[in-house]
């Protein structure tokens, strides 16, 4: 097992490796020189410019400019400099606890998903063909249809203009009121991330739970259908321990293997919610990289969501080896 | 001419109608399975009045989609009344609108309720256009029409910054916003079957080779990559057809990767079924196995991969173009007609701008309905 998890490990550096120059050459070729805006910037000096052009080989071939890219990147951490926030790449793509944010936003909606997609796909396989089971795939379809920036939108329009919240003092967007960016945890505070908080669970958590609901339910007709689930019932035992101590255990496996593939789709997903609510994600520096062309910003970001895909693949994998015993670790 | 084959099973078939038993072909068992699914019926009506509509949109839009009514940015959707002054019913008509500003530089529409327009359908004297791109004519749907002929604005989902009319604009930006799907399909289906068959029937290296690209192909980021190749895209400086067609490409290029996976996955498996091997051992060559024995096994699958491929590429073409990094001006998308929707300032001045949002959750909705239904239909281990 934990030659196979090395091993599976290790197997992600060439993929990233193939990602990195498959990013880099995205942004080379996106017209635009960077360097050229950055000349014009007065409040980059002369010698900032010198020792990027020079540290990143920006007047050497193609080639070099990409192997120099990665070395810095290897060797000692350097992603580069940004030229629109003067600031290390880093710094601007994580942007005061932007990291932090980005993997807490996507962690607690997979949470939600789960905690509500699995008890509701039980329902909904337990009333099969009832008209609850019909509202219940209805609104897991209505929820994967509706594109998550035009829900976000039309919240944010419920909340504002026609709820009017702001006349109670509360705000829309943002993960907290500012005031509480810095200040010590204190209930308030979680209160108030609480309610900045449950517009980006409702729109990011509603596009995927139709597929794990759908899953969760069509897994659980399956296996009621085994042999051995008629025989628990012959047994005599009541339904509810068939379901949920027969049926529901085996019926379950299938969600907790995509449950590694769920985390990069919310990441990837979040990116558009956090720019129409204003979230201080990850995605959202990618975004302001993109609009003012900082190639260096987008070549990271590009790297890190790579870097979150394959961890969540990783993770599915080790997952799948964990709660399936007739997987081969070699 | 009939085969002898399809002549033995059309007697087969008399016999057994003969003796009481109805026997079926798997086309009239799929059709029949798909129609049992209600909601997928409606879903797929929803479907093809979205086509029609497509196909029509210019004779279904007032205005051509690019006239700006310049005294009018930012109209409301033109109020349609029903009853006349003395409260009795009457045919609908709209005023004409003028636009004032007030003290605050509010922009404010007032009626003109000297005049009524009434709205009369299939007018001609519109707006030049090509039927289906072919019959040239002038004819509309419907307009705002006084006695005297003179005409108004009507603007049924109001009007954008220009004064551009939203409803012509959402019915022209929709043969965009569903051509996208399809025509994704027809490069990443190619890309993704071929690659996939070849790699699950041959194996060996080249199915290690092929499995190296798809697995780097599926550790790209969807999304952030998307928008990264639309900057280009549009840092390019390309026409907007031209923008179109590297979008569609764009979405092919990082959806191929997991159909070719699963592809390879079923051709694998039935590779090692009896029936392969038996036409092996008759003597087909692999060109016949894969089309006549593979291919028909795997057929059922693509129809409900392509079905539900559709809703997705719309909504990651709507995300897009929302972002700007999708459909460019003057091509338009219901996603691309969002993106002046992007705070809430505009929106509160301006609601019905979030009308183009409404018909991309109706069409994806009922895609995805029609898909569900494909799904149901061609399982052949469905239990109806």
């Amino acid at each position: 097992m934990l030659t196979y998890i090395i091993r599976r490990t290790l197997y992600m550096l060439p993929l990233l490796l193939i990602v990195s120059l498959i990013s880099f050459t995205l942004i080379k070729i996106m017209p635009g020189d960077f360097l050229t805006l950055a000349r014009m910037d007065p409040q980059i000096t002369e010698e900032t410019l010198q020792s990027q052009i020079e540290r990143f080989g920006l007047d050497r071939p193609f080639m070099v400019q990409y192997w120099l890219w990665l070395k810095n990147i290897v060797t000692r951490g350097d992603f580069g400099f940004s030229f629109d926030t003067k600031m290390p790449v880093y710094r601007t793509l994580f942007l005061g606890n932007r990291l932090p944010w980005t993997v807490f936003i996507a962690l607690s909606t997979l949470f939600l998903q789960y905690l509500f997609a699995i008890p509701i796909g039980i329902y909904s396989a337990t009333h099969q063909y009832k008209p609850s089971d019909h509202i219940v795939t209805f609104l897991g379809f209505l929820g994967l249809s509706i594109p998550n920036f035009f829900f976000a939108l039309v919240l944010l329009w419920m909340l504002v203009v026609i709820f009017r919240v702001g006349d109670y003092g509360l705000t829309v967007g943002n993960a907290m009121d500012m005031h509480f960016y810095g200040a010590p945890l204190s209930w308030a505070k979680i209160v108030n991330i609480l309610w900045h908080m449950w517009p980006v669970w409702l729109v990011l958590g509603t596009s995927g739970m139709a597929v794990l609901i759908r899953l969760m339910r069509g897994n659980l007709l399956d296996t009621l259908s085994l042999p051995y689930v008629q025989t628990a019932r012959a047994k005599g035992l009541r339904e509810r321990v068939v379901v949920y101590k027969h049926a529901v255990r085996n019926a379950v496996n299938p969600l907790v293997t995509i449950l590694g593939l769920q985390l990069p789709t919310l990441v990837s997903g979040s990116v558009i919610v956090a720019i129409v609510l204003n979230l201080p994600t990850v995605g959202r520096s990618y975004f302001a990289a993109l609009q003012r062309q900082d190639e260096n910003v987008i070549m990271a970001g590009l790297l890190f969501f790579s870097l979150f895909l394959l961890i969540g693949n990783l993770f599915s994998d080790f997952l799948l080896a964990w709660v399936d015993p007739r997987i081969r670790y070699d | 001419m009939a085969t002898r084959a399809q002549r033995r099973s059309q007697k087969a078939q008399q016999k057994s109608e003969e003796q009481g038993y109805v026997s079926r072909s798997q086309g009239q068992m799929i059709w029949q399975a798909f129609r049992r699914h209600r909601v997928g019926n409606v879903g797929t009506i929803i479907v093809l009045l979205f086509i029609v509509g497509a196909l029509f949109a210019q004779f279904i839009g007032p205005y051509d989609y690019s006239r700006q009514f310049r005294t009018h940015p930012y109209a409301p959707p033109s109020k349609v009344h029903w009853r006349a002054e003395d409260g009795s019913l009457s045919r609908p008509y709209v005023y004409g609108t003028k636009r004032t500003i007030n003290e605050f530089y509010q922009a404010n529409y007032e009626e003109d309720t000297s005049k009524k327009f009434y709205i009369r359908f299939f007018v001609s004297g519109g707006a030049k256009y090509r039927l289906l791109g072919l019959i040239p004519s002038t004819t509309h749907l419907f307009a705002a029409v006084a006695e005297d002929g003179t005409r108004t604005e009507f603007f049924l989902f109001g009007s954008d910054r220009l004064g551009r009319d939203l409803f012509t604009r959402c019915m022209v930006g929709s043969w965009v916003s569903l051509a996208v799907g399809p025509l994704v399909i027809l490069i990443s289906f190619p890309l993704g079957i071929v690659l996939g068959g070849v790699s699950g029937y041959y194996g060996g290296g080249v199915d290690m080779f092929i499995q190296r690209i798809c697995e780097v192909f599926l550790a790209i980021p969807g999304l952030p990559i998307l928008m990264a190749m639309g900057a280009a895209l549009r840092g390019f400086g390309l026409s907007a057809i031209l923008v179109f067609f590297g979008v569609i490409a764009a979405l092919a290029i990082i959806s191929w990767g997991g159909l070719a996976r699963i592809i390879r996955g079923q051709v694998l498996a039935i590779r090692e079924m009896d029936f392969v091997t038996a036409a092996r051992a008759a003597g087909a060559n692999d060109l016949r196995i894969i089309l006549r024995h593979i291919t028909p096994n795997i057929t059922s699958y693509l129809v409900v991969n392509a079905t539900l491929t559709i809703p997705g590429m719309m909504l990651t073409e709507a995300a897009l173009s929302f972002l700007g990094y999708g459909i460019q001006e003057p091509m338009t998308s219901w996603g691309q007609l969002l993106n002046v929707a992007t705070n809430v300032s505009s929106i509160e001045l301006h609601p019905w701008i979030l009308i183009p949002g409404a018909f991309i959750v109706v069409s994806v909705l009922a895609f995805n309905f029609m898909g569900d239904a494909v799904r149901d239909a061609v399982d052949p281990y469905s239990i109806i």
